[in-house]
């Protein structure tokens, strides 16, 4: 869905500096202890041109997922900026009652921006029917009406390869992988630009994903989406993607297109996240030499000082205990925040 | 360590399941979830069990254990011969001594299989102190060594804090020292390492290694990861809609798979180790209803082979070599 007049250069969504600060309540403090903070994402910088997918890969923790709701807007970024479509989506927020809610511009964008979650089981209502679950939004942006729009909620269900049918039912009645596809109809009931993925197949069986996959595939060719896809498993990633960016406590440590992050990876946490991979060939795992890390992921309410990844790194110099690397380019399109790669 | 047990043989069998059958009764009727299921695992090897959820890998290991509360389950049928003895008509008392002892497991999540109120320490020594008649002191410093095996810094502290204040990956190492404390002959992982990172998993995965070649434990690990099995196992049996339908040595099952199943698992997932193709093939339709089994071969109305004896018949076995074997009625088998 290129708009004709936009120019091809120009990134849909632009991600400058976006920082995401959570209190958590301060550790052996249970009564009125006080809170600590947790900075979830701290300092994250890309771009996503129109029908790219960037995927987003990292462990528990490391503020992929946290990274996608404030992309969206879902949560109120703490610094940073995120512009969508030439529109500075992170300001579109006012105090209303003492609470940070999205004004009327922000409102009107979410037609354009959807996100598809991790559990198919937890983002359904259970007591809504499919034909509810998918009217809402159509409702909310007043788009269509009576048997307009149920037509269009039969024509969604055919577009996730679901029997249009399918509108009188619970999700209960529903195996994981058919309720993952209506919540993918209901990311696509307003004709979104982008959609933010995030964890979209790790709670399907493994006969089931590969389908999910194919299904987002087909549906950003057919309805030239553009899609930020955000899981932990790095095949799945890498086989969506057209470039991928690497999390770890909260920041970018690589950024590259999918097969150089996969042939070529720099950082040493990229090259021990994609040693860790099991490969389903048994002759090359007896083999193979894997680089194990030792220790575990800090704790992100007090990281290590200078590179997150210090305390864990095969490499580490006493600079990677003091100054934090940045991301830096190290070949077009391929960025890298470390202090030892050349 | 246990004067009772015969002298080991590279080829001795440890565990032997035959025609395990564990149904439940339920309010839409009963659900076969283990429907005549047989294997074997030998001293000191690691089987695969491999299947999604619903296959059945995950009772069939309970069943053996006895850990299948009933009701809702039927009281398991067929035969479980571990030390010569069949442990489904074992008095409890008698299984209560095994369990622990000489049979383990571990589980995905140990968060809720270790018991939140006890410290780790209490429930480390516990095992020791009921099994091998330990002192209290004895057992505390051979838990402090165990806990120190399997990486664990600063054991003899952290001995004395509760499971809350472990890390996933750390509680997982509390489970596994737990697991292993009295050295069994057999030890069932169920999922060990799917709630934790890659990372985590891959030293998680390497220490079962280490500690199973040491203590010469059989291990039956049941996974839906065939990642994680290609990696760690020497045979693999996978299993479908609650029987198993192809087995193998890992090596044989990766190179060569028969059941469509099989080879649609290992076609359907995206690797990083090959160039990535345009669609992957995934394996059409739902995974499969245990209350409403269609007739014949429970994968037909997903296989693409399927003709009308699938319909019908639940299918005869093919063997391809004398460790390899599925069962299916169109594959064919070239030897």
């Amino acid at each position: 869905m290129n708009k004709p007049g936009s120019q091809a250069e120009e990134p849909l969504l632009e991600v400058r500096d976006l920082a995401v600060r959570f209190p958590v309540p301060r550790a052996g403090g249970w009564f009125g202890g006080g809170h600590d903070e947790v900075w979830a994402v701290a300092g994250v910088s890309f771009a996503v041109s129109r029908g790219e997918t960037l995927g987003l890969v990292g462990e528990s923790g490391c503020g992929k997922s946290t990274t996608g709701r404030a992309v969206l807007q879902l949560l109120r970024p703490t610094a940073g900026s995120v512009v969508f479509d030439g529109e500075p989506i992170s300001q579109f927020w006012r105090r209303r009652a003492g609470r940070w809610a999205w004004d009327s511009r922000l409102r009107a964008l979410r037609q354009r921006m959807q996100m598809i979650f991790q559990d198919p089981f937890a983002s359904l209502n259970p007591r809504m029917t499919v034909e509810a679950i998918l009217a809402e939004p159509l409702r909310n942006f007043a788009v269509a009406s009576g048997g307009e729009r149920r037509e269009r909620i039969q024509q969604l269900l055919e577009t996730v390869g679901m029997d249009p049918r399918a509108i009188r039912r619970y999700p209960h009645e529903f195996s994981g992988g058919q309720r993952q596809r209506i919540g993918i109809a209901r990311a696509l009931a307003l004709g979104p630009e982008l959609i933010v993925a995030d964890e979209p197949i790790s709670a399907l069986d493994v006969s089931i994903q590969a389908q999910i996959i194919n299904l987002l595939a087909d549906l950003r060719e057919r309805l030239g989406l553009t899609l930020i896809f955000i899981a932990h498993d790095l095949a799945a990633v890498r086989h969506i993607s057209d470039r991928i960016a690497v999390m770890y406590l909260g920041r970018i440590v690589e950024l590259a297109d999918a097969r150089t992050i996969v042939a070529e990876p720099r950082h040493p946490y990229t090259q021990a996240l994609i040693s860790a991979v099991p490969l389903p060939d048994p002759v090359y795992e007896r083999t193979r030499q894997r680089t194990v890390l030792t220790g575990e992921l800090p704790s992100p309410v007090s990281p290590p000082t200078g590179c997150p990844f210090h305390t864990r790194c095969p490499l580490r110099e006493e600079r990677c205990r003091h100054e934090v690397p940045a991301l830096r380019q190290l070949a077009p399109g391929h960025e890298v925040a470390c202090h030892l790669v050349e | 360590m246990h004067a009772a047990s015969p002298p080991a043989t590279a080829t001795e069998t440890v565990l032997e399941v035959r025609d395990l059958r564990t149904h439940f009764q339920t309010d839409d009727g009963v659900v076969k979830a283990v429907d005549g299921v047989s294997f074997a695992v030998r001293r000191g090897e690691t089987l695969g069990i491999v299947g999604e959820s619903g296959s059945g890998k995950s009772v069939a290991c309970l069943s053996a254990l006895r850990l299948v509360p009933t009701p809702p389950a039927v009281h398991p049928t067929g035969q479980i011969h571990f030390g010569g003895r069949d442990l489904l008509t074992l008095p409890e008392r008698e299984l209560q001594r095994l369990r622990g002892d000489r049979l383990a497991m571990i589980f995905q999540d140990p968060l809720t299989a270790l018991n939140p109120y006890l410290s780790v320490a209490r429930q480390l020594t516990e095992v020791l102190e009921v099994h091998q008649g330990a002192t209290r002191a004895a057992a505390r410093q051979a838990a402090i060594d165990m806990l120190e095996r399997v990486g664990i810094p600063d054991a003899g502290r952290r001995i004395d804090q509760y499971p809350h204040q472990f890390s996933g990956g750390m509680r997982q190492r509390v489970m596994i020292a737990m697991a292993l404390l009295c050295g069994p002959e057999l030890l069932f992982a169920d999922e060990p390492t799917t709630a934790l990172d890659v990372t985590i998993q891959a030293q998680i995965l390497e220490l079962i290694g280490e500690l199973q070649a040491d203590l010469g434990t059989a291990v039956v690990l049941i996974t839906h990861d065939l990642g994680v099995v290609a990696g760690t196992t020497d045979r693999v049996a996978v299993m479908y809609a609650g029987r198993i339908v192809e087995e193998g040595t890992t090596a044989e099952v990766f190179a060569n798979p028969l059941h469509p199943y099989t080879r649609g698992l290992l076609a359907s997932m995206p690797r990083i180790d090959t160039p990535p193709r345009e669609t992957l093939q995934a394996i059409p339709g739902l995974p499969p209803d245990l209350g409403h089994l269609p007739g014949g071969c429970p994968f037909h109305p997903r296989c693409s082979l399927a003709g009308d004896r699938c319909r019908q018949d639940y299918p005869a076995v093919v063997v391809a070599s004398p460790t390899h074997w599925a069962a299916c009625w169109e594959v064919k088998v070239s030897q």
